[in-house]
């Protein structure tokens, strides 16, 4: 019923041209070319950290430490890549993440659509509470936790230990799964089970047929968004693991030493860990919007 | 079916209380199983969320009751209760105060700037080219992608003293020379760098999910509007601002959220020991409990944060729930 388009849809009263924008009172009737020069500044604020990111990436390493750099790269050259893979391990840390990202989405996405389910498709006593309980878990700041959550993993013999991240990652994965898948069923009519039913499946028979396929893309956008967030995380990464089983993004901290910091390899780290990321996000973001925001406005 | 139809409970999205959820109006004749089916489901997932996160939850709060360093930690001497000590202790330094003033100053600056940014941005977007709109969509995602602990990498690198592209840019300009400016010698200006960090990485989020919202806006009602005489800020103020509030509101709870716990991109900053000028709330109490090795201060210093943001909290769960209620 809430079907967000989500970005790609044109705004409605798009047609309309009359200034609503904030601070733009003043000229209510502006050419198109205002608004596109202003979008373009948009544009090169938001995208220049990632453009200077790849320049000083792609350049060679002596021109990045220029006092004076230019803003067009002044050459290529894959030798800060291959400078920073050497400076500690990469595919060690990059497996690690691996391992812990799938284990969190693989356990995260079945447990949360099961609940997702409960909550969306069953009326109970308690379901208030439930989806109480599970919003508000999301608000306890993961940085207030980490020293009970290091206590825990002390007593169970799960410091640094991958097991013991993925478990704690899931607190994080959990709810936000449970609330976006919830998000996507909702927007599934449920007179599509109910004909299902009708025609003589069972309730679960229904769901199979009727319901998971046309669920899968929004599960797939809720996984890849999961693993994002599993892979992007810092702290418990941090804490909870020794250097030895350091994971990716505690990898980038290796280019910065007691003898300072190696700009272009580090920024080669960092384009490799952002690109694949920011590839997998650009492919599921719409969805994302979408899944997040039903029922957000009354259609 | 069955429940199931019961679930969308034609149930007034305001209403608080939470009673049996309209069991009056199954309809008749239909199988009533299942009652336990929707626990069966939700038992996994609330085992894991009370295992790790409940749990530590109540550890929490035991813990900063109680002494507990190094000692306790390693099992030498057992953590003996010590009432509101802790409290006490962390509540009378003057320390303290500074850091939740300062903490307060920046999560409401970020989050203002959020807001406002990405609604101006998400306007902006309804107005623009096709082209135009791909492009800053492009950036934005970009941007929105980027792991924070990258985000915060580029940024220590744009801002950097000797070899940052903002200091040699910003000289160029007529009267600004600020060739070996060092951003990071001062808290103010520090934390400053790290808000716009911040908000660069929190606009994206905001302007798809109000984008979202936008499409949402009947052009009708706008129309009207207009026609009765609205100027541009009258349809904002009086249309699209109402339908939006939900979303708003979410969005700003959400901002106030994490905003309010805002960790790597200090902590990395500043080479991961920030100075007393650069303490939030979140790396304070990490300080007190990793680095001074009292697990209960930093504990307390958690929890009083964990209160700080429970007003917050409830207004996004009366909107969350209105929204969970309204399908």
């Amino acid at each position: 019923m809430t079907a967000v388009n989500a970005v790609a849809t044109t705004g409605t009263g798009s047609g309309t041209t009359s200034g609503t924008g904030a601070g733009s009172t003043s000229r209510p009737r502006r050419s198109k070319a205002g608004w596109n020069l202003l979008g373009l500044l948009v544009f090169l604020a938001a995208g220049f950290p990632v453009y200077w990111m790849v320049n000083t990436a792609i350049k060679p390493a002596k021109d990045a430490i220029d006092p004076d750099p230019s803003l067009l790269p002044t050459g290529f050259t894959l030798s800060n890549f291959s400078r920073a893979l050497d400076i500690a391990d990469f595919w060690g840390p990059v497996g690690r993440s691996l391992i812990v990202s799938l284990s969190v989405v693989a356990i995260g996405i079945v447990v949360g659509m099961l609940a997702a389910l409960a909550i969306s498709r069953f009326a109970f006593r308690g379901r208030k509470v439930v989806i109480v309980g599970i919003l508000a878990v999301q608000m306890v700041p993961l940085v207030a936790m980490i020293i009970p959550v290091f206590l825990l993993l002390n007593d169970l013999e799960q410091y640094d230990k991958l097991t013991g991240l993925i478990l704690t990652y899931l607190t994080f994965i959990l709810p936000f799964t449970v609330w976006t898948l919830r998000g996507f069923i909702v927007n599934i009519p449920k007179e599509l089970e109910e004909a299902a039913m009708v025609d003589g499946c069972s309730r679960t028979g229904a769901f199979i047929r009727v319901v998971f396929p046309l669920l899968a893309p929004g599960m797939v956008a809720t996984s890849v968004y999961g693993f994002i967030q599993a892979w992007n995380e810092y702290l418990y990464a941090l804490m909870l693991l020794s250097q030895k089983n350091q994971t990716a993004t505690v990898w980038l901290g290796n280019f910065t030493t007691k003898h300072g910091t190696e700009y272009a390899p580090m920024m080669a780290g960092s384009t490799m860990m952002a690109v694949p990321i920011v590839v997998l996000f650009l492919l599921v973001q719409r969805k994302m919007a979408a899944g997040l925001t039903a029922g957000a406005v009354k259609g | 079916m069955s429940a199931a139809d019961t679930t969308t409970a034609k149930v007034p999205p305001t209403r608080q209380s939470p009673p049996p959820p309209a069991v009056a109006k199954k309809p008749p004749g239909k199988r009533s199983s299942g009652a336990g089916t929707p626990w069966l489901l939700l038992a996994p997932c609330l085992l894991i969320l009370v295992l790790v996160l409940g749990y530590p939850l109540v550890r929490l709060v035991t813990l900063s009751f109680q002494k507990f360093g190094q000692s306790q930690l390693w099992g030498f001497q057992p953590a003996e209760s010590v009432g509101f000590d802790n409290f006490t202790k962390v509540l009378s330094d003057d320390e303290f105060w500074q850091v939740v003033v300062r903490t307060i100053v920046f999560a409401a600056g970020s989050v203002i700037f959020t807001m406002v940014i990405g609604m101006a941005v998400a306007l902006l977007l309804q107005r623009v080219s096709g082209w135009v709109k791909t492009l800053v969509n492009i950036a934005l995602v970009a941007s929105w992608g980027m792991p924070i602990i990258v985000a915060t990498t580029v940024f220590k690198w744009l801002f950097d003293a000797d070899y940052g592209i903002l200091n040699a840019l910003a000289s160029k300009l007529p009267g600004v020379d600020l060739i070996g400016h060092n951003w990071f010698a001062s808290g103010p200006q520090g934390l400053a760098v790290i808000m716009l960090l911040v908000v660069w990485g929190a606009v994206p989020f905001v302007v798809i999910t109000l984008s979202a919202g936008l499409t949402q806006v009947p052009a009708e009602l706008e129309e009207a509007a207009r026609l009765d005489g609205a100027g541009a800020w009258g349809v904002f103020r009086h249309v699209t601002l109402p339908i939006l509030k939900p979303i708003i509101v979410m969005l700003t709870t959400l901002s106030v959220i994490w905003d309010m716990g805002v960790f790597p991109q200090v902590f990395v900053m500043r080479n991961e020991h920030p100075e007393a000028e650069f303490q939030l709330l979140t790396t304070y109490s990490y300080d007190r409990a990793f680095v001074v090795n009292d697990y209960a201060q930093g504990s307390a210093i958690a929890l009083l944060t964990v209160l700080l943001l429970l007003g917050v909290v409830a207004v996004y769960m009366r909107q969350m729930l209105q929204i969970g209620d309204v399908e």
